[in-house]
């Protein structure tokens, strides 16, 4: 282990809390998928660094596992992205208000 | 120890290029910078002893994920929320694009020339590709299956909903 834990977990924390900054405060469709890649890849440096801090493999088959989710969802929300944009042409958060109560 | 230094600079261009990709206004350069991010996340990968995962980022991150992002930014045509940045002066566009290409580059130098062994003369802990695989499809086969039967649901569901629109105009000029 080159570093210790603490810093990569504050590291993958100051990460991930960029990510959800992004999420919550971009008002594009298009970077609030871009927030949660940077959330799932902090969740990845996190599964590499217990990985390598145990020296199990393990951790490293669980990021592959993560990249097939991503790109899983990733497919879906871009798809829902162009769908969206067919029917309104805007991708602003703001548009899709419909469902309100 | 110039791993756990190269682990800082490359944590900082990780950040720095993270905070970048959020503050652009336009989509398209901000999928760069997450680009930029995600190389400086599989260097450090690759210094934490992961090569395969760290050539997988690559590969399968920056190569596929983030070029079906801009496909889909361009195929859009969505003009971003405001153009009125060029009163900025001109390093302010360029200045941090160049100064994380330049760490990056640079870091990446650094970890060609790096030697494998650490300075305690001891074989850092590292994953090879060939456990990597072992491990992956002896312990861990009924994840591969479950993980490649949720990318064809996957393909399947964005076939579904990118072909609904024409699918109904063709019914209805059936009809």
């Amino acid at each position: 282990m080159i570093v210790p834990m603490e810093h990569l977990l504050i590291l993958a924390t100051l990460l991930f809390a960029l990510g959800l900054g992004c999420v919550l405060v971009r008002r594009n469709l298009i970077m609030i998928l871009i927030g949660v890649e940077i959330m799932i890849n902090s969740a990845g440096l996190v599964l590499v660094g217990a990985s390598a801090f145990w020296q199990q493999v393990d951790g490293q088959i669980m990021v592959l596992i993560l990249m097939a989710i991503t790109a899983a969802e990733v497919a879906i929300g871009l798809a829902l992205v162009v769908y969206l944009h067919q029917q309104k042409k805007s991708i602003d958060v703001g548009i899709f208000d419909e469902m309100r109560g | 120890m110039i791993a756990t230094l190269m682990f800082y600079l490359l944590g900082a261009v990780a950040l720095g290029a993270t905070v970048m990709a959020i503050i652009q206004r336009n989509p398209v350069y901000s999928v760069i910078y997450l680009v930029k991010s995600i190389f400086s996340l599989a260097l450090i990968f690759y210094l934490l002893g992961a090569p395969m995962i760290a050539a997988l980022q690559i590969i399968v991150y920056a190569g596929a994920i983030m070029v079906l992002f801009l496909f889909v930014i361009m195929m859009l045509e969505v003009t971003p929320t405001n153009a009125a940045t060029r009163t900025a002066p001109g390093w302010f566009h360029w200045g941090p694009v160049l100064l994380l290409a330049l760490t990056l580059v640079a870091l990446t130098l650094m970890l060609i020339g790096l030697d494998p062994v650490s300075s305690e003369g001891v074989p850092r802990w590292h994953a090879s590709p060939r456990d990597f695989g072992y491990t992956l499809f002896k312990e861990y086969a009924l994840a591969v299956k479950i993980i490649s039967f949720q990318l064809s649901f996957a393909a399947v569901g964005a076939f579904h909903v990118g072909m609904t629109e024409r699918r109904r105009a063709r019914q209805e000029d059936a009809s």
